[in-house]
């Protein structure tokens, strides 16, 4: 699945639009950063309702495919900032984590 | 990677007021290490192991120093604070123990797994503590 099949398969709000159409390899939901930081493998799609700067650095250096915020979450003004400086595409949804993660795997992801 | 006769060497201070930018110096030397053409798996034990010991820093220490040098046999990372230093090694080690206190819990840190995510990340770790006085990491990844 790419990011522009997520943007089709569920609608999210486009937080921060993505600067490439990269393949999501892998899910991990989860909102402590030290967690997030070992378990977001590269290409990730990271499931979070984190909104803070923070969540964009460890994005950053887990090379995530892009940030989901659940429950719809938005980012904090300089949150927003630091994903369109470090090319992060972020974006929200409505549904809850479990919600989110259920139709992933009904994609197959 | 080229053969690198002189290591190359970063040096970053560490802020310890800011901590929503906390991070910072680990996302430059991740871009650094890119550009020298390291493994991504090289360079992403990098980035676990020096962006949780720069959050320490600025969670427990009011900030400090980071200094990374690359060569071409290892990256060493060495981070020095002058903290209030760790009390107990043993139990800050264990994976979910944190003094983090709750503001900082609600950004999302305080897992519990700063210094067992060094360690995992790490080939080579050493700390240097004493109470009062300040903490030294010395970490290396070899390449």
């Amino acid at each position: 699945m790419k990011l522009s099949d997520l943007e089709k398969a569920l609608s999210p709000a486009v937080i921060a639009a993505r600067e490439e159409d990269r393949e999501i390899l892998g899910v991990y939901a989860g909102d402590l950063l030290s967690r997030a930081m070992s378990h977001v493998r590269e290409g990730d799609l990271w499931i979070t309702i984190m909104n803070n700067r923070n969540v964009l650095a460890v994005a950053g250096l887990a090379d995530a495919a892009a940030v989901l915020l659940a429950e719809g979450v938005t980012l904090l003004p300089d949150a927003l900032e630091a994903a369109r400086d470090n090319g992060i595409a972020v974006y929200s949804t409505d549904k809850t984590v479990y919600e989110v993660c259920s139709l992933l795997a009904g994609y197959g992801v | 990677m080229k053969a690198m006769s002189e290591p190359i060497r970063f040096h970053f201070d560490v802020d310890g007021e800011d901590f929503s930018s906390a991070g910072g110096a680990s996302v430059i030397v991740k871009k650094k290490l890119r550009q020298l053409g390291l493994s991504p798996e090289i360079i992403r034990k990098v980035s676990i192991a020096m962006y949780e010991g720069e959050i320490n820093m600025v969670i427990h220490a009011n900030g400090g120093t980071a200094d990374i040098s690359v060569d071409d046999r290892e990256i060493t990372i060495v981070l020095a604070d002058r903290g209030p230093g760790i009390p107990d090694i043993g139990l800050a080690m264990q994976e979910g123990y944190s003094t983090a206190k709750e503001n900082i819990r609600t950004l999302g840190f305080g897992a519990g797994m700063g210094l067992p995510n060094m360690k995992k990340y790490s080939d080579e770790m050493q700390i240097e503590t004493e109470i009062g006085v300040g903490t030294t990491v010395t970490m290396k990844i070899r390449l």
